[in-house]
């Protein structure tokens, strides 16, 4: 630091021409003693976000950015409590019929659309056409694809029928409704893309109206006087700060300059335990609803017997890997369902790490000679494999030098590659040109499994990336998605459960937690299992502790 | 020289063809396409679909060779095309709005550099070996081998989170437009003064290295010692009659370091979340986002070889005999 000297006057100067500026900073160090303080109106919440948004109507990005400000600005018809459990938004009641196909929303009669128009059940309509209209690039058309009609019975009531039973009918009407009004010529067209709607003027029913955005910088957002749940939402303004170093981030937070971001795993276990940084932001810890996993090739002869599958199972401590890669901050995984979540079969247990029946397994397996090196030997080859994961992603490159470790030790040679995310997926995943990979999968909403573990989704396109096949599985999986029926669903899915723990296709390591912080003089945060933003228009800050005024 | 001038931009144009067919050849070898990072949720079946419809509406579907036709039409329009990212605005809209952060940033710091390069160079060549000299050189290697962002880490704990003189990132203050005129440029600065030390510290070194090698040939020359044997002042030997020459080098240099202008320092432009040219190209290159790839490797190029030009033709003006070496 002693080139610092240098440009000492510099900043001296810079820092005498900021005493006078009223930057905000510091000012909300009061001690949180004012717990059961009024709800108020006002203040501002700045919430860093490590990517920039890429559009400002969701349905057709794929970016987290983007769908954590369209949350926001956007509803759907139902939307999920805080407990995962599908609930009411813009409907406030459905009806399925016995047979499942077709589906009765009754709407809202007291919704507006930003710009003072009322929305409908045209809109329903349109959102629907908009969303399989050929044109328009949405990763989400599936499920509106199955629709077989949809129509407006009435302004407020929607008929639709689908043509098979459909097991996410309901759960796909999530999807954020499009204004008619503004955005029916674009999509006829095929330019929805290049609406002004998706990039300076989004308009919702949402708890938050749009007020500016500046690319790569932040995302701004005012309260919507007129939101037709409850009313006007509490905190006045949301700015979303794109800052893309987690390091920044977290020197942002200590320094009180954003009020919500997540910790890594790092900074909440050891960087953000004194006493300062717990008087100025709650933690917080839920289970995200992704699996990180471990996945073979089922191409490859050695991993298509199972005892192999198993052996490596056995040899890999998951609770040393989790505290070694996440610091414990996660729940080990048994399956692909989320602990608690009502496709989660409880009874299904966790593989134990047990380093003498993995080399057992092994040696029935034939892999008993060992070589020079210490390597098990079968028919003069020595079992030798290559595991792939994407670069820049350290806690998948922790794991996987971890699991090289470990299954050293069982005396198989194993080598690492880190492969560019997009050369990842076109070049080994696709191709299914690799031995093993680690990964990581988005649980979704819906505890559908079919396009993962379906032996008819294994062509290159496909996501069943192990080439795994068994008919008892793709039975239980397609008799799953057609029914409307969650007890009925719940049965297959816990057979399932129970069957890929056994089989092990790809070995369930953990699901990580989301480990936000939240400025402490924001009240009316209340974790669930669906995590804390589920309920953010009920948000406030007490009179006495808010800082921001503008807005 | 204008017929010399005619000459080199003519020359340009294939050299220019030459460059934007390597660069679109070599970026679409790059393994992955836009359309393969289109993942969204792994289980809606349509997503094939959807990437097969991406392709078409991108144009992908096409060979290279029409890709490239369809592009080269458009370019010598002036039409760099749309973004392939959800927000499919167009690509000079893109760089237009990233642009300026990055130009000002990176002038303000070439000005520094060369406002503190030049004497620094100066002083420990004409001082060598002396104290001053050997301050600088241990300085510049320490410079030469800081880490940007671990440089920025340290200046922000200490100045935006230790002392809270600085803001710690972005470019304006939230409540930016509610501040009277002088608070806003004053809040401005505030914001550019440590990514403009931190940018300014490694590229210190570099220049003011150059200068002092410079330097150092020139005043062991023998007008030099003639300039001191007619018993000049050392001022006016070294102020004038070295450091004119000793100078034609970062002329060059300084030509060359034009289109770096518009490059943004990736990591510079990360911590201090600075939204410039740097993330932006990162970013389109992660997406595969070819037209915003392109728009901006165009630019450069042409940018490199109206530097290039400048750079020839300056040095004619400086040096003398260049200029009469090619009337011969």
């Amino acid at each position: 630091m002693r080139s610092a000297s240098l440009f000492a006057p510099l900043v001296v100067a810079a820092a005498l021409v900021l005493a006078g500026c009223g930057v905000e900073r510091g000012g909300a160090d009061e001690p949180v003693a004012l717990k059961d303080a009024a709800p108020a109106q006002g203040d501002t919440f700045i919430e860093a976000s490590i990517a920039n948004i890429s559009a400002l109507i969701p349905n057709i990005a794929n970016d987290s950015a983007s769908h954590e400000v369209g949350a926001l600005i956007y509803n759907g018809l139902v939307t999920y409590d805080r407990d995962l459990k599908v609930a009411p938004e813009l409907a406030t009641a459905w009806t399925f019929s016995p047979d499942c196909k077709h589906l009765t929303f009754k709407l809202r009669d007291d919704v507006r659309w930003h710009d003072g128009k009322p929305f409908t059940a045209d809109d329903v309509v349109f959102t629907h056409a908009a969303m399989v209209h050929p044109k328009t690039p949405t990763a989400y058309r599936e499920d509106f694809d199955a629709i077989e009609r949809i129509e407006a019975v009435d302004a407020h009531t929607v008929d639709v029928t689908y043509r098979t039973p459909y097991a996410k009918a309901l759960q796909s009407w999530s999807m954020y409704m499009l204004p008619k009004h503004l955005l029916e010529p674009y999509v006829k067209e095929g330019k929805l893309r290049e609406a002004p709607q998706n990039r300076t003027a989004p308009v919702g029913t949402g708890p938050y109206r749009f007020k500016e955005w500046k690319s790569g910088e932040k995302v701004v957002l005012v309260a919507n006087p007129d939101y037709f749940e409850a009313g006007r939402p509490y905190l006045s303004r949301v700015v979303f700060r794109v800052i893309p170093s987690q390091a920044t981030v977290f020197l942002e937070l200590k320094a009180k300059g954003v009020d919500g971001a997540s910790l890594t795993a790092l900074q909440y276990k050891r960087q953000t335990e004194y006493p300062a940084f717990r008087k100025a932001y709650n933690r917080f810890r839920y289970a995200v609803n992704s699996v990180t996993y471990f996945a073979f090739n089922l191409k490859d002869p050695r991993f298509a017997d199972k005892r192999v599958r198993h052996a490596i199972a056995h040899a890999i401590n998951k609770q040393e890997l989790m505290d070694h890669v996440i610091l414990g901050l996660g729940r080990n995984a048994t399956g692909p369902y989320l602990p608690g979540t009502w496709a989660f079969n409880s009874s299904v247990q966790a593989f134990p790490y047990d380093l003498a029946r993995a080399k057992e397994l092994l040696a029935q397996a034939g892999w008993r000679e060992r070589d020079s090196e210490g390597y098990l030997v079968k028919d003069g080859k020595p079992f030798a494999f290559e595991i792939l994961t994407n670069q820049g992603n350290d806690e998948r490159k922790k794991i996987a030098e971890i699991v090289q470790a470990s299954l050293r030790e069982l005396g198989l040679k194993v080598d690492l590659r880190m492969v560019e995310w997009a050369t990842l997926l076109k070049e080994h995943v696709r191709k299914r040109n690799f031995d093993a990979l680690v990964l990581g999968l988005g649980l979704g909403r819906d505890p559908d499994m079919f396009s993962l573990f379906h032996s008819s989704k294994t062509r290159p396109e496909d996501f069943n990336v192990a080439s795994y096949a068994n008919p008892e599985v793709d039975r239980l999986l397609e008799r799953g998605r057609a029914t409307c029926v969650q007890e009925e669903r719940a049965t297959q899915y816990h057979r399932v459960h129970e069957i890929l723990a056994d089989e092990i296709p790809v070995i369930f390591l953990y699901h990580r937690d989301a480990l936000p912080a939240v400025t402490s003089r924001v009240r009316g945060v209340k974790p669930s299992p669906s995590g804390i933003m589920y309920n953010f228009p009920e948000w406030y800050v007490p009179r006495e502790l808010q800082r921001y005024t503008a807005g | 020289m204008l017929t010399y001038a005619l000459r080199r931009i003519f020359f340009a144009i294939p050299l220019l063809l030459g460059i934007t067919f390597l660069s679109f050849a070599i970026i679409h070898l790059a393994p992955g396409e836009p359309t393969d990072l289109i993942q969204g949720d792994p289980r809606l079946e349509a997503s094939a679909q959807a990437r097969q419809l991406l392709r078409e509406i991108y144009g992908l579907d096409q060979p290279i060779h029409v890709q490239y036709w369809k592009w080269l039409t458009r370019i010598v329009r002036l039409d760099f095309g749309r973004s392939f990212s959800p927000d499919g605005r167009p690509v000079l809209a893109k760089i237009g709005e990233r642009l300026p952060v990055t130009l000002l940033l990176n002038i303000v710091e070439l000005l520094i550099i060369i406002a503190l390069a030049i004497p620094i160079g100066v002083l420990s060549a004409t001082r060598q070996y002396s104290m001053f000299d050997k301050v600088t050189t241990v300085f510049v290697f320490v410079g030469f081998a800081t880490p940007d962002f671990w440089l920025a880490l340290l200046l922000l704990i200490l100045f935006g989170v230790q002392l809270g003189w600085l803001p710690i990132s972005g470019l304006r203050s939230l409540n930016w437009e509610y501040l009277s005129f002088w608070k806003q440029q004053t809040d401005f600065l505030a914001h550019l003064l440590l990514p403009v030390v931190v940018a300014t510290f490694g590229g210190l070194a570099g220049f003011s290295r150059y200068m002092r090698q410079s330097m150092l040939e020139v005043v062991r020359q023998e007008y030099i010692q003639s300039a001191r044997a007619k018993g000049l002042a050392e001022r006016v030997v070294i102020g004038k009659h070295a450091l004119r020459n000793a100078m034609l080098p970062i002329v060059t240099i300084l030509g060359l370091s034009l289109p770096g202008l518009i490059g943004g320092s990736v990591i510079v432009e990360s911590i201090f979340a600075i939204p410039g040219m740097g993330q932006l190209m990162v970013q389109a290159v992660f997406e595969r986002d070819y037209p915003v790839i392109m728009g901006n490797l165009v630019i450069v190029a042409v940018l490199t070889l109206v530097a290039n030009l400048i750079a020839d033709l300056a040095y004619g003006m400086v040096d003398p005999r260049i200029r009469v070496g090619r009337r011969r």
